[in-house]
């Protein structure tokens, strides 16, 4: 089950998308996500769709890794789907009644309902698209370029910068260990899987256990190893690799402006 | 008596990172037998050892175990997890309980047996591991490495296993611990006539003193298998596939082509010294 975890997965690769400088992409992804949130109709829908087509086209990785990401959030998406469905009032189109009281579905929580799914559904791929794309070395990179503005005010930009990455490149570290401790237990005689709540919870106590043992060993020996190779934090630290703007980014801002012209052109005058 | 017939597995078939890890795996492992499996790193042995006890199922193929066929759907995972006790890498890392007492009753608990039987198992599996009285009482966090891994290890053979598979039992341990968890190994062998060991190793060294028999594997494949003399005497094959023959075994080919008339099965420090002492005996011009 943890292997359909793909946040914090990186698939290499060299398309242009893979070379925006990552601040630039954070930003253009952020962008992306507001658009997302900006467009009501479904015409609109149908241009962000061709625009997301084309970006997995263009970024090679593969739809199965995508689709894969989805999947464990399916059931946050079909909920919200549903609770929009039905708690939005307007004008009925199917009335349920139950006892005395009647469940309405309206036409504009049909509406809702769908926007709402749409809408998480790009979530979901906007970002882990700039994870997919983005090696997470690049990404701390990125982050921490733009919160340096708030060194001013005393934020630690290299430090949460720092942190993230380390988060996020141990995602898969942990799935694999837990992965590996479940088999352990579950050679023991271990039952995941079957009972009520309060025993599968109380079976997740031999996971949990080592897991979290481990967690901290790693943590341990992570912080060992930084400090044994001088590592102090942000202050006057010089990069290996430099990321400037180029021309690439340039032309990616110039498409991204125009598509997002169009597709706000289209959300409001069309 | 193990029986791997004709066994394949394709790690996520049908995604794109497809790869198979095992080729047509067949082998017959009889009772009582102290076996090692030796191979690279990559090379399938942790897949093999697994479908042993069905965490994984392999893609097409049969494996029974005391004829029971372990690969069919309808087997009972819990008989057969009864019956193979697997005790994964760095084994340690799974202890979990607030005692040593508990976490070796975790596995007979979860078998459903009584109270008394669980109290008699955890007791005989402490003292087949050499754990003392003392510890158990103890948490699992508190001792030294090679204790924890003891203590490990007990968990698993306090389930009773018909067949006791270690992966790389003495990886991390320094040479102390090492040793004494082979001679764990070689004392659970010797105690439990018609118990099956299998243990997975890098060490070439760890396999010439403790296995009676080894396997090959090589890129999923088995490349050789036989008795510890027959597999080390190939040692052009082994090198090519990136493992080692013992290096007493390699002063002895080297000794042998500088002329010396020594046996080929030359493994063990010990019936070397012995070899060479009876040819020094014999030609006295060394």
């Amino acid at each position: 089950m943890f292997k359909d975890i793909i946040i914090g997965q990186y698939v290499p690769g060299n398309s242009p998308l893979h070379r925006i400088a990552p601040p630039f992409k954070i930003i253009l992804i952020i962008l992306y996500i507001v658009l997302l949130f900006i467009i009501n109709k479904p015409f609109s829908y149908v241009i962000f769709t061709i625009y997301s087509a084309a970006l997995i086209i263009i970024s090679a990785v593969p739809l199965k890794m995508i689709l894969k990401g989805i999947r464990p959030m399916l059931w946050i998406l079909v909920l919200t789907a549903i609770m929009n469905l039905l708690m939005t009032p307007g004008e009925a189109v199917l009335s349920i009644p139950i006892f005395s009281w009647t469940l309405n579905i309206t036409k504009e929580g049909i509406e809702a309902g769908c926007i709402m799914a749409v809408r998480l559904l790009y979530l979901i791929i906007g970002t882990s698209f700039l994870t997919l794309t983005t090696s997470p070395l690049q990404l701390t990179d990125g982050i921490e370029k733009l919160l340096k503005p708030l060194n001013k005010i005393k934020v630690p930009s290299h430090e949460i910068a720092m942190m993230m990455t380390i988060a996020i490149r141990f995602i898969p570290t942990l799935a694999e260990e837990t992965d590996k401790i479940m088999k352990a237990q579950t050679a023991r005689g271990a039952d995941f899987e079957t009972g009520n709540i309060i025993k599968r919870a109380r079976a997740m106590m031999p996971l949990l256990v080592p897991l979290f043992v481990s967690a901290f060993r790693r943590a341990d020996e992570l912080a060992t190893a930084m400090e044994a190779r001088c590592y102090r934090g942000g202050t006057n630290r010089t990069k290996m690799t430099q990321s400037h703007m180029t021309l690439l980014d340039l032309k990616a801002g110039i498409i991204f402006a125009v598509a997002a012209a169009a597709l706000i052109l289209a959300e409001f005058w069309v | 008596m193990i029986k791997i017939d004709n066994v394949n597995y394709v790690y996520q078939q049908g995604m794109p990172f497809e790869r198979q890890a095992l080729f047509d795996i067949n082998i017959e492992i009889p009772d009582g037998s102290l076996t090692a499996l030796i191979g690279h790193t990559g090379s399938g042995k942790s897949t093999l050892i697994q479908h042993l006890n069905a965490l994984i199922k392999p893609t097409s193929g049969k494996i029974t175990i005391d004829d029971v066929n372990i690969t069919d759907a309808k087997t009972d995972l819990k008989l057969i997890r009864r019956k193979v006790g697997l005790v994964f890498q760095y084994p340690e890392h799974q202890l979990f309980e607030e005692t040593v007492y508990k976490d070796i009753a975790f596995g007979p608990k979860n078998i459903g047996l009584d109270e008394n039987e669980i109290d008699e198992r955890v007791r005989l599996s402490a003292e087949a591991v050499g754990l003392k009285e003392k510890y158990l009482d103890r948490s699992p966090f508190e001792l030294s490495g090679g204790q924890k891994r003891r203590v490990a290890i007990a968990g698993v053979i306090a389930m009773n296993p018909k067949v006791l598979i270690l992966d790389e039992p003495t990886a991390g341990l320094d040479p102390r611990g090492r040793d004494s968890i082979l001679n764990l190994i070689k004392n659970l062998h010797e105690k439990n006539r018609d118990m099956i060991i299998i243990f997975v190793s890098h060490s070439m060294e760890d396999v010439a003193k403790t296995a009676e028999h080894v396997i090959v594997m090589n890129e999923g494949r088995i490349e050789t298998e036989g008795s510890v003399s027959e597999v080390f005497t190939k040692c052009k094959l082994l090198r090519s596939i990136g493992l080692d023959v013992p290096q007493i075994t390699l002063l002895a080919d080297k000794l042998r082509a500088a002329g010396y008339d020594l046996p080929r099965h030359i493994y063990t420090v010990k019936y070397a010294a012995k070899a060479i002492k009876e040819l020094m005996g014999g030609g006295g011009d060394v």
